[in-house]
């Protein structure tokens, strides 16, 4: 019988005010987030034969080698391993290089891993990248990075669709909606849309509460094939589809700054592979680095025509209790965001397939679709995800 | 011109040195391919459009209209405090490629998509010269 990769165990370490409880290195954080996560699949390090790591830590320095770094850390010897860094979304595309590596045999247990202490170790800042290569050609003009290039998109959009700033926070104030659900969120108070509107301006026409948090945050994924889930007693959660594209880092060599290319590629390979319609979708965890992420990833991912993003997400449709369940955790605009959020995306939506996500959890959730974006709007990664 | 110019400078290389060199001279260079004719930046090895090696530098008409634009309130680092607010803008230059820069204005909100812009040499430093853009209406 052919093997089937399953996830079968999710972790993560508590924050407060977004940052670590009890504080720590990079390396201490993951580690925790290992163990969670291996508790919960009923597995134990000692299983773990593939080890996929992405993170923004210990560079220069350990962290360029992250994934042999972080396996010496662990007490481990990996036979497989990915470090494929594409931004806040590699961790989908993490689970689909897992999930190829466990179903043809090259290894039977893996640990997906991200960790960053960036708040506590106040190591964030807009400007900072080195001025070489392709990027001799972005630093010198001062572009706030990341959020200038955001910002250019969402100016794009607005100008070719009629999309409003309205329309922007509406996202940013449904997703304060669920983190004041979730314990764990770092900004939990209630948002109104003229809140978002009268923010802080950071780069036009994007503002302080349209822009996603800066904290810490560690997470982890086990997989590993559902006999062994079977054999160990833990609940599968199943892989029915995966995609993954980039088209670009530099914000000049985006081919279309009002649409979302490498979301565009990413899910229709995954819609075919799962051989379901957008109908089967119970819920929606899509990366929030910005509220204009939000509504371009809905229309690439085919929810809604291009440019009807604005109109979609009117009305609170994406709150708890609307008709279009998004961001159950909070998101990266007020749960956390680490710098690559992708993993928490991944850690919410099995949670919700498994009914454990407490006082945000949305009822009779069977299908979620994951989508994550990295860089500026550069890479996109689906996973179509089922509890059956 | 200052000698004091502490914002980050490109880290030149031997690909994109003649775009560089020529910008000193206040001209705008851009690569051109012979194979497929389009013009690209910025400048590759291999035409991004047909992926040949035949390119060349021609001077490029300076003419273009704003793409998207963004006014920066907060800076890109202490270096550009003084600048708040700045526009930073992509420019679809007349000969097609999309380029990232300043516009030069004397108004931030006056910038708009599909704006006529003309190219505007920036003399930073002895070494380096920036080309930025401004309105045609200014
Ligand atoms: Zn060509």
């Amino acid at each position: 019988m052919a093997r089937e990769a399953v996830i079968v165990g999710v972790g993560d370490v508590p924050l407060e005010g977004g940052k670590v409880v009890g504080g720590g290195s990079v390396l201490q954080v993951q580690a925790r987030a290992a163990k969670a996560a291996l508790d919960d699949a009923r597995l134990s390090m000692r299983d773990v034969d593939g080890l996929l790591v992405a993170g923004l830590w210990g560079v220069p320095g350990p962290g360029q080698l992250p994934s042999v770094t972080l396996g010496e850390y662990l007490g481990i010897h990996p036979r497989f391993a990915d470090s494929t860094n594409i931004g806040g979304s590699a961790f989908e595309a993490h689970v689909a290089h897992a999930a190829m590596a466990i179903e043809k045999g090259y290894c039977d247990v893996a640990l997906i891993s991200y960790g960053s202490m960036q708040k506590s170790e106040r190591s964030r800042t807009l400007g900072g990248r080195p001025s070489i290569l392709t990027m001799q050609f972005e630093n010198v003009w001062g572009i706030p990075q990341p959020v200038g290039g955001y910002a250019l998109a969402a100016q794009r959009h607005m100008h070719e669709f009629g999309t409003t700033e309205e329309q922007l926070a509406e996202i940013a104030v449904a997703t304060r909606k669920w983190a004041s659900m979730n314990p764990a969120a770092t900004m939990r108070d209630p948002l109104t849309i003229d809140d978002v509107m009268n923010s802080t301006r950071i780069a036009d026409p994007l503002k302080l509460l349209d822009c996603c948090l800066v904290t810490d945050g560690a997470g982890a994924i086990v997989m590993t094939t559902a006999e062994n889930a079977r054999a160990h007693g833990s609940k599968p959660i199943h892989i029915r589809g995966y995609g993954e594209a980039h088209t670009h880092w530099s914000i000049g060599a985006m081919p279309d700054l009002a649409r979302l290319t490498a979301a565009e590629m990413a899910s229709k390979r995954a819609f075919e592979m799962a051989g379901i319609s957008h109908d089967a979708i119970d819920l929606v965890e899509c990366y929030d680095s910005f509220t204009i992420t939000v509504m371009m990833t809905l229309e690439a991912l085919g929810f809604c025509k291009p440019g009807e993003g604005g109109a979609f997400v009117s009305g609170q449709r994406t709150a708890p209790g609307g008709a279009f369940p998004l961001n159950t955790n909070g998101g990266g605009l007020s749960y956390c965001h680490p710098g690559m959020y992708g993993i928490f995306l991944l850690v919410e939506a099995v949670r919700q397939l498994r009914g454990e996500a407490g006082a945000r959890q949305v009822a009779d959730v069977a299908t979620a679709l994951v989508h994550g974006t990295g860089g500026t709007l550069s890479s996109g990664s689906t996973v179509i995800l089922a509890n059956n | 011109m200052s000698e004091t110019y502490e914002k980050p400078q490109p880290v030149i290389d031997p690909g994109t040195k003649p775009f560089w060199d020529a910008a000193r001279e206040h001209r705008l260079l851009l690569p051109r391919c012979r194979s497929c004719g389009e013009h690209h930046f910025y400048p590759r090895e291999l035409c991004p459009h047909c992926y040949s090696d035949d390119l060349e530098w021609v001077d490029a008409s300076g003419d273009g209209e704003v793409y998207s634009y963004t006014i920066a309130r907060k800076p890109a680092g202490p270096t550009f405090a003084a600048d708040v607010p700045y526009v930073i803008a992509m420019i679809k230059l007349d000969e097609g490629p999309r380029m990232l820069t300043n516009i030069i204005t004397s108004d931030v909100e006056s910038v708009r998509i599909g704006a006529r812009v003309k190219v505007s040499f920036d003399d930073v430093t002895p070494e380096l010269t920036l080309p930025k853009f401004k309105l045609e209406s200014e």
